[in-house]
C-alpha cells in the first residue's frame, strides 16, 4: 500500500515539476512539500529517530487539536455533550467551513495549562467523549457533511467510572459508527496515537500521520512494563514496536505522511498548519465525487485488509 | 453434586505456591483442587464454589456445537512476524512455543456447526494461545468467520477470551480492531444475528472491538470484562476499586451485557436464541 502511495506522489510530483517549467511561482511551496513526503516515504529512521518522534509527539508546545482548527477552519462552532451523560473536554467536536465548505471536526484536546490540563484529563476521553464523536459524526451523514478528525491521545482514560460507562463498548460503537458513515472522513494523527483511544476516531476513509506524531497499540512505557518488566525500558520498547510515522506507512496503515517543519511542528505552528491543510484538502478532494455507500464499502475494505499473517 | 465435593476434598492439595503462582487447577476462590480430568468432567467449573476456570477453545466446540457438526476453517492461518519482535524472546520463539502448548494455530478457532440444531458460524477464543491476545492472524480469522457465515446466511456465534490487542505485532494488532468491527458491519448489513459471549477475561483490544458489538452478549459468571486491567486503573486513578469492579455481575447491573449464563448452560441458552432469530427471518 506504501507503494501506491508512492507512485501517485510521484505522478503529482512529475505534473508539478513540468509546471515549474512553465514560471508558476506559487508552486515552489507545494514543490517542496511534496518531495519532502518522498524523502519521508523513502526513509527507514533509526532508533534515535524513532525515539525522538515519541518525544516530539509529546512535546509540551506541541499544536493541538483546536490550534489547528483556529487556523484551518472559518466559523468554528464547538458542539457540546453526549445527550446522555455529559460533556468530555478531552474531545473537541463542531461545525465549521473548511476551504468554504462545511464540514465536522472532532478530535483530543490536550491542555496547555495545568488547569486545563486537568480540565482535559490530559486528552484521555471517558466513553462520553467517544459517544460525543459519535453524535456528530452521525450529524455530518444526516447532512453530508465531510468529517475530519485528529488524533491525539495517550489513551483512552482507564479510570473505574470511565468502565462503568462503558468504555471498551463505546470504542468499538465508536469504530463502528465510522465505518457506517457515508460521507467523506479523514484522519490525521497529530501527536499520540493512543491505542484504543485513537482508533476510535480514527476509521477514515484517508489515514494520514504528521511527521513527528506515533501510532501504537500501547505506550512504549506499557509495552515494556509488560513485556521488559521494566517501564524504563520505554526506548527499547519503542525501538521494538516502531510507531513512527514511517514504518506506519510501511505497513500501509496510512496513507500519507504529513510534514511538519524543521526542528517539528511547535517551532512554527502555522506553517505545520499551513502543511496539515494542503494535505486534508488533497485528501478530501480525492475522495469527492464517490458515491456514499461505495466510499463506505471501500473503507471498510481498507481496514478489513490489514495485517500480516502466514 | 456432592459426590464431586467429596472428590474435590479428597484431592485437595495445599497446592503450596513455591513461585508465588497457583497451581493452574487450584481454585482461586475457595482453594478446592482438581486433577486433570476432574476438570475436564466438570467442564472446568469448579464443584465447590462454581468458579468457572478457563475452558480450552477445542473443549468449548465440543461443549456447545452438536455432535458432528462441526467443520473447522481458516484452520491454516498462522501469525506472521511482521516487526521482527524480540523483548526478553523472539516473538518468533513465542509463538511456536504456544502452538506446542495448545495445541492450536493461533488464539482463535472458526468453523461451522449446529447448535440445537441450528446452523451458524462458531469462533472461540482460546486464553492460552499468549493470553488469547489478538494479533492479523486471529483477526484475519475472526474475520472470515463473519464472511462464512454472511455466505450461508446463518448467524455468529463468538467466545470471546482474551487480554486484548498483540503487542508483538505493534500497530498491525490495533489495526486489528476496526478490522473485526469492520467484519462486524458488514455481518450486520447482511442481517446475520451476532451473538456474543465474553469469558475471563476480554479484555482491552476485544472488549474494544468485536466482542462488545454482539446483538445479544453473555457473560460467563466472574468474568473480568474491562478496557483497562484493574492493576492499570488502581495506578491511574489510586481509587479503591469496588470488590466486583469489572466482573459478570456487575456488568449486568450497569447494562453493558444482557444475561450471565453459567457454562453448563450455555448450550440451552444459545439454541433458545438462535431459535427466536431463525423464527423472525
Amino acid at each position: 500500500m506504501a507503494r501506491e502511495a508512492e507512485l501517485r506522489l510521484r505522478e503529482r510530483l512529475g505534473k508539478l515539476r513540468s509546471m515549474r517549467l512553465l514560471g508558476g511561482t506559487g508552486l515552489q511551496g507545494e514543490l517542496e512539500r511534496l518531495e519532502r513526503q518522498l524523502e519521508l516515504m523513502q526513509a527507514e529512521p533509526t532508533a534515535e529517530e524513532i525515539w525522538r518522534s515519541v518525544k516530539l509527539a509529546r512535546h509540551e508546545d506541541r499544536p493541538y487539536t483546536l490550534d489547528y482548527v483556529g487556523r484551518l477552519f472559518e466559523d468554528f462552532f464547538e458542539l457540546h455533550g453526549d445527550r446522555a451523560q455529559g460533556d468530555d473536554a478531552a474531545i473537541v467536536a463542531g461545525l465549521g467551513r473548511f476551504g468554504g465548505r462545511t464540514a465536522v471536526v472532532l478530535g483530543h484536546q490536550k491542555g496547555r495549562d495545568l488547569k486545563e490540563r486537568t480540565a482535559r484529563n490530559f486528552g484521555m476521553a471517558y466513553p462520553e467523549g467517544y459517544r460525543k464523536a459519535m453524535r456528530a459524526m452521525e450529524l455530518a451523514d444526516r447532512h453530508r457533511f465531510p468529517v475530519i478528525t485528529l488524533v491525539d491521545t495517550p489513551g483512552a482514560y482507564p479510570g473505574v467510572v470511565a468502565e462503568e460507562h462503558g468504555q471498551g463498548g463505546a470504542i468499538a460503537a465508536s469504530q463502528a459508527a465510522m465505518l457506517r458513515l457515508t460521507v467523506p472522513t479523514v484522519a490525521c494523527i497529530i501527536g499520540e496515537g493512543g491505542s484504543g483511544g485513537a482508533i476510535a476516531i480514527a476509521a477514515a476513509d484517508r489515514v494520514l500521520m504528521q511527521e513527528n506524531s506515533i501510532y501504537s497499540v500501547i505506550s512504549p512505557e506499557g509495552c515494556a512494563a509488560i513485556l521488559w518488566r521494566d517501564a524504563s525500558q520505554a526506548r527499547k520498547a519503542a525501538e521494538a514496536f516502531k510507531p513512527d510515522a514511517a514504518h506506519c506507512l510501511e505497513l500501509g496503515v496510512i496513507d500519507a505522511i504529513v510534514p511538519e517543519p524543521e526542528g517539528g511542528a511547535h517551532t512554527d505552528p502555522d506553517e505545520a498548519a499551513r502543511f496539515l491543510g494542503e494535505e486534508l484538502r488533497e485528501a478530501l478532494e480525492e475522495l469527492e465525487g464517490i458515491p456514499g455507500d461505495e466510499l463506505r464499502r471501500r473503507r471498510r475494505a481498507r481496514f478489513r485488509s490489514l495485517g500480516v499473517y502466514a | 453434586m456432592s459426590e464431586r465435593i467429596d472428590v474435590s476434598i479428597e484431592s485437595k492439595q495445599p497446592a503450596l505456591p513455591t513461585d508465588g503462582k497457583r497451581h493452574p487447577n487450584t481454585c482461586p476462590r475457595c482453594d478446592s483442587h482438581y486433577r486433570d480430568d476432574e476438570l475436564q468432567a466438570a467442564l472446568w467449573v469448579c464443584a465447590h464454589c462454581g468458579h468457572h476456570f478457563q475452558m480450552p477453545a477445542r473443549a468449548r466446540v465440543d461443549h456447545v456445537a452438536d455432535d458432528g457438526s462441526w467443520m473447522e476453517e481458516a484452520a491454516e492461518v498462522r501469525s506472521d512476524d511482521p516487526l521482527g519482535f524480540f523483548d526478553l524472546r523472539p516473538y518468533a520463539e513465542r509463538l511456536v512455543e504456544a502452538e506446542l502448548d495448545t495445541g492450536l494455530g493461533e488464539a482463535i478457532v472458526v468453523g461451522q456447526c449446529a447448535i440445537g440444531g441450528h446452523g451458524c458460524e462458531l469462533a472461540i477464543m482460546d486464553f492460552k494461545f499468549m493470553g488469547g491476545s489478538m494479533g492479523s492472524a486471529v483477526g484475519e480469522k475472526f474475520s472470515r468467520a463473519c464472511d462464512s457465515a454472511v455466505e450461508r446466511g446463518v448467524p455468529l456465534v463468538s467466545v470471546s477470551a482474551s487480554g486484548g490487542a498483540r503487542m508483538q505485532e505493534g500497530i498491525l494488532s490495533l489495526m486489528q480492531l476496526p478490522k473485526t468491527v469492520a467484519a462486524v458491519e458488514d455481518l450486520r448489513d447482511a442481517g446475520s444475528p451476532f451473538i456474543s459471549v465474553m469469558t475471563h477475561p476480554t479484555t482491552a483490544g476485544v472488549l474494544a472491538s468485536f466482542a462488545t458489538l454482539g446483538d445479544v452478549t453473555l457473560a460467563e459468571p466472574g468474568a473480568l470484562m474491562l478496557f483497562a486491567g484493574p492493576r492499570v486503573v488502581q495506578q491511574t486513578t489510586r481509587e479503591k476499586l469496588p470488590d466486583d469492579f469489572g466482573l459478570s455481575e456487575s456488568n449486568l447491573r450497569l447494562g453493558h451485557v444482557d444475561a450471565v449464563v453459567a457454562r453448563a448452560e450455555l448450550p440451552f441458552v444459545l439454541t433458545r436464541l438462535l431459535g427466536l432469530f431463525a423464527n423472525g427471518a
